[in-house]
């Protein structure tokens, strides 16, 4: 068993507060990813965790026992860099047993574990060679089998797989997900990369200026966005947002018009708007259709073409882009004007503040869990 | 001719003019302690002439060679050793736990070097002789630890900078407490750096006169002291003193000779990368 409790984290570099009060809850052999920009403070927290900064306010605690003031190693947490930070001078065999060296295990036991390690990473013909004279795949094997050697009740990770290449990246991306599921242990994980974050967290916690934007399932984030940034950051290309006003309000839903006069009833919980308020409608690329028909025209600038499928950018008025998904054989072509259309039932409606105006229904799929062992 | 060409010839030819420049007192004082008395102080003087021993028999008869190397080893290697069992520490702490006052400090520290010797000598001669370290070993050894602490902060705190600071974090990770951080992580990895670090720091020691002529009379005295003996209040004997000299730089010129490639890494550390 191994919990973690973030209670009101704090922390300040002179007068400067990067971490601006986070509380959450991270439950056994979760999978916590915790995605933003640059700069969110998505490092730091993890490094608050891991006892590598000090921690200015609030609580962290690891099993319900107060841990602020205990040294990384006593945490119990092994932790993954992004440089790898394998020792150069040591072979990989001494990498991965150096923990227990320090702890004074015998050579013995020592020697057990890390063959058990290597055989998980597949490493054991590389355990006498020195970092230098490995593969950046090999190396980040060796970084994460240095962690699993010290058998930790929690496994950190910043941002493990930013300097593999794409196709190695994916390659690990997959192995960290069998992993989870072979150490069945608690791991947090920090990247930029929200392909990894859907795809490998049980929960994710979108950062940005030192606070949690929300925290939520993959698809809980995907659905069901509690504000502009949320929606904006999660879904790859990102949310379009269209200016929209409110023109009436019923019972099961909410009818906006949007700067070309077109209406678009939305599928809202009733009572969270008043008529003529103004707000942003969001809609993603893959729930736009190109159609005979459409509720906004506009100018294809950009076709995408990835194969299987097209990204047309379309200017529409007001200079305003809307990225539209199309399958790969849409034969529109760069300068071709076309009519999309919109699904009242997709979209997400945002107040002024930018927080979300909640959906009628939640999405099947929001509250699935443990999507990583699914996949694996 | 090309131009590139006749550039590296010009490059060549100012620095085997520098060269020849820099080794000429050292070429100049190695044949005089061959010559007698007599040959070492004629005009014009003479290259051709017939070697001798005479002075190198001369220089052992009046003084023990080997007491004064002795003296030279063990302090100059003491001096290095209790500078660097101070500095890694100090240097560690600058390189990976900066605060605002780590730059005006390490300044600081350089300053002191800006500070003639002789501006202390007085404090420190009674310091010493209150302490009853005048004329021993292990008051030159602190002394040139001391002198020589700032240049070894400065060089070891470039060498440290050079370590990814996620390795040691990686360590503190595993469990190594901040001493074994720098023993099994911190050292191996900057071996280069404190081995240069080191030799200049005996090539310091031994070539130091200041103090050792002031702070020492017989027992601790190394062999800059028995250098300046041969220049004796009775006169100048040249001969004597170019053998007894060539007997005092040979040693630390084998070793810089040996080191060199070493050296000259430390010392263009981080000017080339």
């Amino acid at each position: 068993m191994s919990t973690l409790r973030l209670r009101n984290l704090r922390k300040y570099y002179g007068d400067v507060e990067v971490i601006k009060g986070v509380d959450l809850d991270i439950n056994d052999r979760d999978f916590v990813v915790f995605v933003g920009p640059s700069g969110c403070g998505k490092s730091t927290l993890l490094r608050m965790i891991a006892g590598l900064e000090e921690i200015s306010d609030g609580e962290l605690m690891i099993d319900g026992e107060r841990v602020n003031d205990v040294p990384p190693a006593e945490r119990g947490l092994a932790m993954v860099f992004q440089s790898y930070a394998l020792y150069p001078h040591m072979t990989v065999r001494d990498n991965m047993g150096f923990a227990l060296r320090l702890a004074g295990a015998s050579k013995a036991d020592r020697n057990a574990k890390v063959l058990e390690a290597a055989r998980v990473l597949q490493l054991e013909e590389y355990l006498d060679r020195k970092p230098g004279a490995l593969s950046g795949g090999q190396r980040q094997r060796v970084a994460i089998g240095r962690a699993i050697v010290r058998d930790p009740k929690v496994f950190l990770f910043d941002e493990p797989l930013s300097n593999l290449d794409a196709a190695l990246r994916v390659q690990m991306r997959i192995e960290l997900a069998r992993l989870h599921d072979e150490l069945d242990a608690t791991m947090i994980y920090v990247t930029h990369d929200q392909i990894e974050a859907m795809t490998l967290a049980d929960k994710i916690v979108v950062l940005q200026r030192g606070i949690i934007e929300q925290a939520g399932t993959p698809l809980e984030l995907y659905h069901h966005p509690e504000n502009l940034f949320v929606a904006g950051f999660i879904g790859s290309p990102k949310m379009n947002f269209l200016v929209a006003k409110v023109v009436a309000t019923d019972e099961d839903g909410v009818t906006v018009a949007l700067a070309n006069r077109d209406e678009i009833k939305v599928d809202v919980a009733p009572g969270q708007v008043k008529q003529g308020e103004a707000l942003t409608l969001g809609v993603r690329p893959e729930h736009l259709k190109v159609a005979d028909r459409g509720d906004i025209s506009g100018e294809v600038l950009v076709a995408e073409r990835l194969g299987g499928e097209t990204y047309l950018y379309t200017q529409v008025t007001d200079g305003v882009m809307l990225v539209v998904h199309a399958d790969g054989e849409n034969p529109t072509r760069v300068h071709d004007q076309v009519n999309v259309a919109i699904d009242g039932r997709v979209c997400h409606l945002f107040k002024e503040d930018g927080s979300a105006v909640r959906r009628a229904r939640r999405h099947p799929l929001a509250d699935i869990k443990d999507p990583t062992t699914a996949a694996a | 001719m090309n131009r590139k060409l006749r550039s590296k010839l010009i490059i060549s030819l100012v620095a085997w003019m520098a060269a020849a420049l820099l080794f000429f007192p050292i070429f100049w004082m190695l044949i005089t302690g061959f010559k007698t008395e007599v040959e070492a102080v004629s005009t014009p003087p003479s290259l051709f002439f017939e070697p001798t021993l005479e002075n190198y028999a001369a220089v052992q008869e009046r003084a023990d060679y080997l007491k004064f190397a002795f003296n030279s080893i063990v302090i100059s290697v003491g001096a290095t050793i209790l500078a660097l069992l101070l500095a890694v520490p100090a240097s560690y702490a600058m390189a990976f736990f900066p605060t605002k006052r780590t730059r005006p400090t390490l300044l600081w520290m350089l300053s002191t070097k800006m500070l003639p010797p002789v501006g202390v000598l007085v404090p420190i001669y009674l310091i010493f002789r209150d302490l009853g370290l005048i004329d021993t070993r292990f008051g030159l050894i602190v002394i040139y630890a001391l002198m020589n602490l700032p240049i070894i902060v400065w060089m070891l705190y470039t060498f440290f900078k050079e370590v990814p600071k996620d390795i040691l974090e990686a360590g503190r990770m595993d469990g190594a407490r901040p001493g074994q951080e720098v023993v099994h992580l911190l050292m191996p990895l900057s071996l280069p750096g404190i081995a240069s670090t080191a030799l200049l720091s005996i090539i310091i020691c031994w070539n130091e006169a200041f103090w050792s002529l002031n702070l020492t009379t017989a027992s601790a005295a190394p062999l800059t002291a028995f250098i300046a003996s041969f220049s004796a209040p009775e006169g100048l004997f040249w001969a004597k003193l170019s053998a007894a000299s060539t007997m005092a730089i040979a040693p630390i010129l084998v070793f810089g000779w040996l080191s060199q490639k070493q050296l000259v890494r430390g010392l263009t550390f981080g000017a080339v990368k």
